[in-house]
């Protein structure tokens, strides 16, 4: 051990001006074509939005508490709730005050007065939200979040800054077409504001017809808006396939590349060829709505469950966009803080392949309730099974990494460890929604939302935190205070749980999703209550986590300590420039020997110089 | 039809406590109490799955657990131990065990499906109608409810469709779901268990009163459900014009947009409005008079009030001669204080 030749660190030599400080001005910032600072951007662009978007979860679970703390327990049957309507013209009436005129009492027939909570309207009671407010509050939360904030979270943030650092390469194989990816993202938030601005949405995400194309709201801004993201999509995906083909090192064959690139490579696919038919569909929306073209609106001739075949085209190999890279992280961190070469690399490389594939193969699943064919049903009910398959191999994959190696709970390996543990939860209760039988039940009810609350930030945040928290000290040559960074990983992980698992017992008791108000449904369920009151509870939890985690990262740049090269001991490539790299990276290309192996952790030694970690040149093994 | 509440098994008040341990009611801690011959297959799938799901999820988390405590770094631990990178055999076995019991899972799931969705022949058939933001269902007498009203023990056959946007019928007691899709049918069934009155809930995003399309269903005892629909189909002529208009004004979806206490909804209020001037989307004005009013029930958008937007579905074919009659007698009767001429 004491005979190596210790490579001169890198970091000791003459280095240009890192990439941070090459070049002055919002302009160079703005129409750089720095891979890094591209990336640099998109993760402000993105961070913004997950606050906007939070914003809007926030009001969201507030308002839903209200019906819980102001019901009064079997007052808003028969007669008191219409009573107030017919008597009470503009006071916000609380439900459940009786009144004595009790017109809605001559109701004649005795069946008509048990009836009458149902059949009058009742004066929406004044919750922090109209329906109307509501409405738009849940639709930009969801549009918001998977738009501008998951599905370019962890490639165009992330995978931008890093990938052509792992290839040991000086930038993706096209800046200028990288660079007008994140010029249409941002013409797609500026899209999404005037909706915002100016009247708002309120078709929920998915724009089903004939809702949206005879609702008054903005959805042919929001519509054109997520067109332009999605050429921001494809761009990316083209980029980064061309990247991974013709930039790898000499010697970097396709089965010696970090899995996230691998991750990254699945995921470009999905979003080369899926992104096209979102595209042309909310096309067809903007052309029925604005001329009257008949595609979707039976009324013109067309039929609604059309739309919704063409849309979870998209939308659910979109599902894999957003969870592919979060996996492919969860692979570097679990292996790098384990100290142990990742298990089963061609399972799970060859499992995001299969994940990308079969994921074109299940939109129906969507569908079941839709009167879609009984043999639709079927096969996409068989397909849906087959999904689960190659995502269980990660799972299982990532723990026997974690066997006999030595664990390190710095605060990326808490995120991958929440992250095992979340889309545990989200994959398994993915089972009761492709078992046919089961999903008639709980399709459209709050199971449903806390399932893919579970996978989608369970898993893409909460792995983009992880990776955010991982990289960042390549990012920004800083190292954050892992005491603080590991309790807002906590926090995140508590907070989530709370919000979210109340809400599987929500549904499947039978509370449907979307909906403004659920005191009528408190009678009979008195058990609502509590669960929505958990569930805000828990969403300030998690509000708070990530509060603590914005003070840790922001907190380290103005009094972290220096970060060295390799400050976690990875093997993998982009551990071997300066923290903050220079413009082009590498200060000389990175040799990759015979041996190269970007798990192979027996060669990484600890340098208590730089508190960090530098790897052997392993020419002969 | 009153209901002896003595025979609606399934409805406890809550306790004030409201709290989240659904204990007070029947049903399970997941599940709410069943109600149909095919809900007990999607529990029995449901509780077969929840085992599978808490088996693995607990294996994981053991897993993690111990291996955290054992390999976690510490003083004496600076290094991991050697374990080979990777294994087939045990990589196969963790993928085929897994598909094994999901072939199973889909199996099972496929047939409680196809259960659900197989109405037997002789199925008693009612159609539904959705529309923002009401249920209609329309009995073979062509009789109109808004609540779904059916015997105990006969299997029902739903064909549903909807007038406006895309609704779906959700009856979480008989774990039954299935969308209204404008401009087709859809069908399901099914047959209740037990009397009782149990929710009915629109499950498809609809709109701004999307939580408040709600309905009952009232199973009826054996026997009793004939004697309910003749009385109901009979409304008509047991009550005052103004009084089966009332009726009619909640069953026909009127007050889902149409106030009768002077506040603006979807569409204009009914309250003062008979006789009163009324300013049109195109400049004009009129008397808002019997004529008027039937125009405007039948053929909404020939006249359209200033302020709102042409989206009330026509009732033309839908409402005979005499519930027109009722409806307008009803709108007749609500006078504002102005048009009453004084104040009270």
């Amino acid at each position: 051990m004491v005979t190596e030749v210790a490579e001169p660190k890198p970091i000791a030599r003459a280095t240009p001006p890192d990439y941070l400080h090459d070049g002055r001005g919002i302009w160079s910032w703005l129409f750089t074509l720095d891979h890094k600072r591209i990336g640099v951007m998109y993760l402000v662009g993105i961070l913004t939005s997950l606050l906007l978007g939070g914003i809007f979860a926030l009001l969201i679970r507030t308002h839903l508490a209200i019906p819980a703390l102001v019901h009064r327990p079997g007052q808003t049957i028969s007669t008191g709730e219409s009573a107030a309507v017919i008597v009470g013209p503009s006071q916000p009436t609380p439900p459940g005050a009786v009144s004595s005129q009790d017109a809605a009492a001559q109701l004649t027939a005795e069946s008509e007065a048990a009836t009458a909570a149902s059949t009058v309207q009742p004066t929406p009671p004044r919750y922090l939200l109209t329906p109307k407010e509501y409405n738009r509050a849940f639709t930009l939360h969801g549009a918001i979040m998977i738009f501008l904030v998951i599905i370019p979270g962890i490639p165009a943030a992330l995978g931008n800054f890093v990938l052509p650092l792992m290839l040991g390469a000086k930038d993706v194989a096209f800046p200028r077409l990288n660079l007008m990816s994140f010029h249409l993202w941002l013409i797609g938030l500026v899209f999404f504001l005037v909706v915002l601005f100016t009247g708002g949405l309120d078709t929920g995400w998915t724009f089903y017809t004939p809702y949206s194309t005879t609702t008054d709201t903005r959805v042919t801004t929001a519509v054109v808006g997520a067109f332009i993201l999605g050429f921001s999509s494809i761009f990316t995906g083209i980029n980064f396939i061309a990247t991974i083909h013709f930039l790898r090192p000499r010697g970097m064959s396709w089965f010696r590349m970090p899995l996230f690139v691998w991750s990254l490579y699945a995921t470009a696919i999905i979003q080369v060829l899926a992104t096209p038919v979102l595209g042309i569909t909310l096309l067809l929306i903007a052309l029925e709505k604005n001329f009257g073209l008949g595609i979707f609106d039976p009324k013109l001739g067309g039929d609604p469950v059309l739309f919704q075949h063409f849309f979870w085209f998209y939308s659910h190999p979109a599902v894999y966009i957003m969870i592919l890279p979060g996996m492919g992280i969860i692979s570097e961190l679990v292996s790098t803080f384990s100290r142990k070469h990742i298990f089963g690399y061609r399972f799970i490389a060859f499992s995001s392949v299969a994940i990308a594939i079969l994921g074109f193969l299940v939109w129906g699943h969507h569908m079941f309730t839709s009167g879609q064919s009984r043999l639709a049903s079927m096969i996409f009910s068989a397909l849906t099974f087959s999904v689960s398959i190659p995502s269980a191999i990660k799972v299982f994959n990532w723990l026997a990494t974690m066997y006999k190696g030595r664990i390190s709970l710095q605060t990326p390996m808490c995120y991958a460890l929440a992250f095992i543990l979340l889309f545990g939860i989200g994959g398994l209760t993915g089972l009761f929604l492709g078992a046919l039988a089961t999903d008639v039940h709980l399709h459209d009810t709050y199971f449903v939302v806390a399932h893919f609350h579970y996978v989608m930030f369970g898993g893409t945040l909460v792995a983009f935190l992880g990776g955010l928290h991982y990289w960042w000290p390549k990012m920004t040559g800083k190292m954050y205070n892992d005491t603080l960074g590991r309790l807002g990983a906590l926090l995140i992980f508590l907070g989530l749980n709370l919000t979210f698992f109340p809400q599987f017992v929500l549904g499947t008791r039978g509370m449907p999703r979307r909906y403004f108000d659920y005191s009528s449904l408190l009678d009979r369920h008195p058990e609502f209550a509590g669960l929505n009151l958990m569930s805000t509870a828990g969403a300030y939890l998690t509000a708070i986590g990530l509060v603590v985690a914005a003070i840790c990262l922001l907190g380290s740049l103005r009094w972290g300590k220096k970060a060295p090269p390799n400050p976690w001991g990875s093997a993998s490539l982009e551990w071997r420039c300066p923290s903050p790299p220079p413009k082009e990276n590498f200060l000389s290309p990175p040799i990759i020997t015979p041996a190269f192996d970007p798990y192979d952790l027996d060669q990484v030694v600890y340098d208590p110089e730089t508190q960090g970690y530098w790897v052997r040149q392993t020419a002969v093994t | 039809m009153s209901m002896d509440p003595s025979q609606i098994t399934n409805y406890l008040p809550g306790d004030s406590l409201a709290g989240f341990l659904p204990l007070a009611q029947s049903g399970s801690f997941w599940l709410p109490p069943s109600g149909s011959t095919t809900a007990s297959a999607v529990d029995w799938l449901f509780y077969f799955l929840f085992y599978v799901a808490a088996f693995f999820f607990l294996l994981i988390v053991t897993l993690m657990t111990i291996f955290i405590l054992k390999y976690r770094v510490r003083p004496g631990r600076d290094a991991p131990e050697p374990s080979p990178s990777h294994n087939t055999w045990l990589e196969l076995t963790w993928s085929v065990i897994p598909t094994m019991i999901i072939i199973f899972i889909f199996a099972v799931g496929f047939a409680g499906y196809m259960d659900m969705r197989t109405p037997p022949p002789n199925a008693y058939e009612i159609r539904v109608t959705g529309q923002k933001w009401k249920w209609f269902f329309t009995y073979p007498t062509g009789y109109v409810d808004e609540n779904l009203h059916v015997p105990v023990d006969r299997p029902i056959r739903l064909v549903m469709t909807s007038r406006d946007v895309i609704h779906s019928l959700f009856i979480p007691a008989f774990r039954l779901k299935m969308d209204l899709v404008p401009g087709r049918y859809t069908s399901t069934w099914f047959q209740a268990i037990q009397p009782g009155e149990y929710d009915l809930l629109c499950a498809e995003y609809c709109g701004d009163n999307h939580s408040s399309m709600l309905a009952k269903v009232i199973v009826h005892r054996p026997g009793e459900f004939e004697k309910w629909l003749e009385e109901a189909s009979n409304f008509m002529k047991n009550l005052s014009p103004v009084e089966a208009g009332r009726i009619l004004y909640q069953r026909q979806g009127c007050a889902q947009c149409h106030s009768i206490d002077g506040s603006a909804k979807v569409g204009p209020t009914f309250l003062g409005l008979y006789g009163s001037e009324v300013k049109l989307a195109d400049g004009s004005s009129v008397t808002a008079d019997e004529n008027y009013l039937r125009e405007s029930i039948l053929v909404p958008d020939a006249k359209v009030v200033a302020g709102f937007r042409p989206q009330m579905p026509p009732y033309q074919g839908l409402l005979d001669e005499e519930k027109i009659a009722a409806l307008i007698e009803f709108i007749k009767s609500l006078k504002s204080d102005q048009s009453a001429g004084g104040h009270n």
